[in-house]
């Protein structure tokens, strides 16, 4: 199935990029000398992307996810040019303006109005272009009263409200965009969302390099999933985020469950938890093991949180239920959750320990397993299950 | 790089944007602001004159000896700095190279222009100390103009050649510095080629094809004063378009290994 040439907007074809990485820390005209007269490579190869081959077409909203190292940042360079090319081909339709980075070029020395024009510059926007987008741009980023401090004076809220906002005025045939997502508040956040939701109406070409799977399921319309620099799968975005979110699973829940910040116990010896399944359906229920151990002897009382999207979705804890305090033997407890409260998604949990009478947290573990409900339900969203019954009056 | 895009619209305006913002930035918190770039000479020269003029003589016979070492200092530093921001230029700006693929001359050359700014202002000063020290001004002082172009590309060249040199190896700055100075003692800067005249024409020769040497004695000779030996009263017609073709060569060599390497500097950095 050929498409015509004007409605790709970025072809890659077998696309292989490799560094030269240095072994030596000091690179200078010595060592060189020294390795040449020694015939030392001095350097050894590195390919993070490996024959890599997809074609973008206009219009389309293009994800790029992967875990860290999988190569989707060198992809990205790839394409707007930064790096060269030695194998393969690129070819964009239109211009690309990329963003590897918001305010690239901002100089904290340089006043706001000044960090404006320059980075507009870098964009390949002329002063007139710059000045007629100059008010929307401080309207956007709401820092009327600091255009002339200098950048040094801001605070790195504003900084990045300053530089989103070029970022937003920049009218490129098609946007590169790495991880932007992961800058700024929640507020922000959401104004990066209303964005994206106007870009897609205008149709614009957009590749998004992200980790957030959500916004991947939300905004793109086909996406592609890199694994050690080759190209696991491309599909929907469903099919991919899905694929990442069971890859990202299989390699978390491998990893020991020690907790991320010891906390020195005095009353326990010993705290673990794990999950029985990895993928359920809403049929099923989701069996948490727990595992305790007692160094004094005290009334515990445990906890669980569902974590989704790194929120607290939902808290439980054993307070009805006595809880057994014998010193030195080992507890287990088994809590069963029913998943048909929960949409199609990724969750983790947490386990905590407390005594039962002060509430005073004495030892707690982070994400001891993480699970997906699986499904494709089309008529909802977020993460409870509600059921829900449409009526349609015509009055 | 295509010659029609070197100085498309849009490059011109990210040049002079970046030019700019270096000059705006480089006395930026100093309470002499941008005096500096006159200063910096000027105490250069000071001390050059006391030591060499009153107390070693060595301006005897020369004529307008002060503003003569004064142009020569002056036309010195703008190649040392020449070649010194356009050596640093690819590395300070690594962080921009590494977000955004912008064409990479444009910043050495960016870090050259404001160096080229200093030299206007330089001269500026010179012409002051002219005026003071009752020079004839003559016609032929226009040819400064294309003798300073004439420096500027050489130092450009050789800037082109150590961006990219030492974007691959970092040593190469202080290697340049021991270069440098070398090279101005080899340059016949404070000391006028009266005072080699001894050692024979050839040797006033050698020193004469180097562009830098060349360049400094031609100029004064048009501006400040006929003492000022030049290359084509010392060697034969023929000899005298070695500089040029000095610097012909080190601007296809410059220009061919900065062309090969800048597409890795995004790699290297």
């Amino acid at each position: 199935m050929s498409k015509p040439q004007d409605e790709i907007a970025i072809k890659v074809e077998h696309l292989t990029k490799s560094f030269k990485i240095p072994l030596e820390s000091s690179n200078g005209l010595k060592q060189k000398l020294i390795n040449t007269i020694k015939g030392r490579k001095g350097y050894r190869t590195f390919t993070p992307l490996n024959d890599i081959s997809f074609e973008i077409k206009k219009g389309e909203f293009f994800g790029i996810v992967g875990r860290n190292g999988s190569g989707k940042s060198t992809l990205l360079k790839s394409i707007a040019g930064i790096y060269t090319i030695e194998s393969g081909k690129v070819s964009v339709n239109g211009t690309l303006v990329p963003f590897i980075e918001l305010g690239v070029g901002f100089n904290a020395e340089l006043t706001g109005r000044e960090n404006v024009y320059l980075n507009g510059a870098l964009l390949g926007f002329s002063n007139s272009e710059m000045a007629a987008m100059y008010d929307e741009i401080v309207d956007f980023a709401e820092l009327h009263d600091f255009m002339e401090e200098r950048l040094k004076n801001y605070s790195s809220g504003m900084q990045v409200r300053l530089a989103f906002s070029i970022a937003i005025r920049a009218k490129g045939d098609v946007l590169l965009l790495d991880e932007v997502l992961a800058v700024g508040d929640a507020a922000f956040q959401q104004k990066c969302y209303d964005y994206f939701e106007e870009l897609k109406r205008e149709n614009r070409t957009i590749v998004l390099v992200t980790h957030s799977m959500e916004a991947v399921k939300r905004f793109c319309s086909s996406a592609l999933l890199l694994e050690n620099g080759n190209i696991k799968l491309i599909g929907t975005p469903e099919e991919v985020a899905d694929q990442y979110i069971v890859d990202n699973i299989q390699k978390s829940n491998k990893k020991t469950t020690n907790s991320d910040a010891e906390i020195e116990s005095k009353y326990i010896d010993l705290l673990e938890g794990s999950i029985d399944k990895v993928e359920l359906n809403r049929e099923q229920s989701l069996l948490l093991n727990l595992t305790y151990k007692l160094k004094k002897e005290i009334n515990p009382m445990v906890g669980m949180s569902i974590i989704s999207a790194g929120r607290s979705i939902a808290e439980l804890n054993s307070i009805k239920t006595g809880l057994s305090s014998e010193l030195g033997k080992m507890h287990k407890v088994e809590m069963s959750i029913p998943m048909n409260m929960f949409n199609p998604g990724l969750y983790s949990v947490n386990i905590s320990i407390f005594k039962k009478e002060t509430r005073e947290l004495i030892d707690y573990k982070l994400d001891v397993g993480s699970f997906v409900v699986e499904g494709n339900d089309q008529s909802r969203g977020g993460v409870i299950y509600l059921p829900t019954n449409w009526k349609q009056h015509n009055d | 790089m295509k010659l029609a895009n070197i100085f498309s619209r849009k490059n011109r305006i990210l040049l002079r944007e970046l030019v700019v913002t270096d000059f705006k930035l480089r006395y930026q918190g100093s309470a002499l602001g941008y005096l500096w770039s006159v200063l910096k000479p000027l105490f250069l020269f000071a001390i050059l004159y006391v030591v060499f003029d009153k107390f070693l003589k060595l301006g005897k016979g020369v004529e307008h000896y002060p503003v003569y070492l004064l142009t020569g200092v002056v036309l010195w530093s703008f190649f040392v700095e020449t070649t010194s921001q356009g050596l640093n230029s690819i590395i300070k700006r690594g962080g921009l190279i590494k977000k955004i693929n912008f064409p990479k001359y444009i910043i050495v050359i960016s870090g050259t222009l404001s160096a080229f700014i200093n030299l206007l202002i330089n001269f500026a000063v010179v012409f002051v100390f002219i005026l003071f020290n009752g020079v004839e001004p003559s016609w032929s002082a226009l040819l400064v103009i294309p003798l300073v172009v004439e420096l500027y590309i050489f130092a450009l060249a050789i800037a082109f050649f150590l961006a990219a040199l030492n974007t691959k190896y970092r040593d190469v700055g202080y290697l340049w510095e021991i270069l440098l100075q070398a090279a101005f003692y080899a340059t016949p800067i404070i000391y006028p080629m009266q005072r080699v005249l001894g050692e024979g024409k050839d040797f006033i020769g050698y020193i004469l094809v180097s562009p830098p040497a060349q360049i400094i004695q031609d100029v004064r000779h048009v501006l400040i004063t006929d003492d000022a030996i030049t290359i084509w009263q010392i060697l034969p017609l023929g000899a005298t378009l070695i500089p040029f073709g000095v610097i012909i060569l080190f601007s296809l060599l410059g220009v061919y290994y900065f062309k090969k390497n800048s597409k890795y500097f995004a790699e290297q950095l």
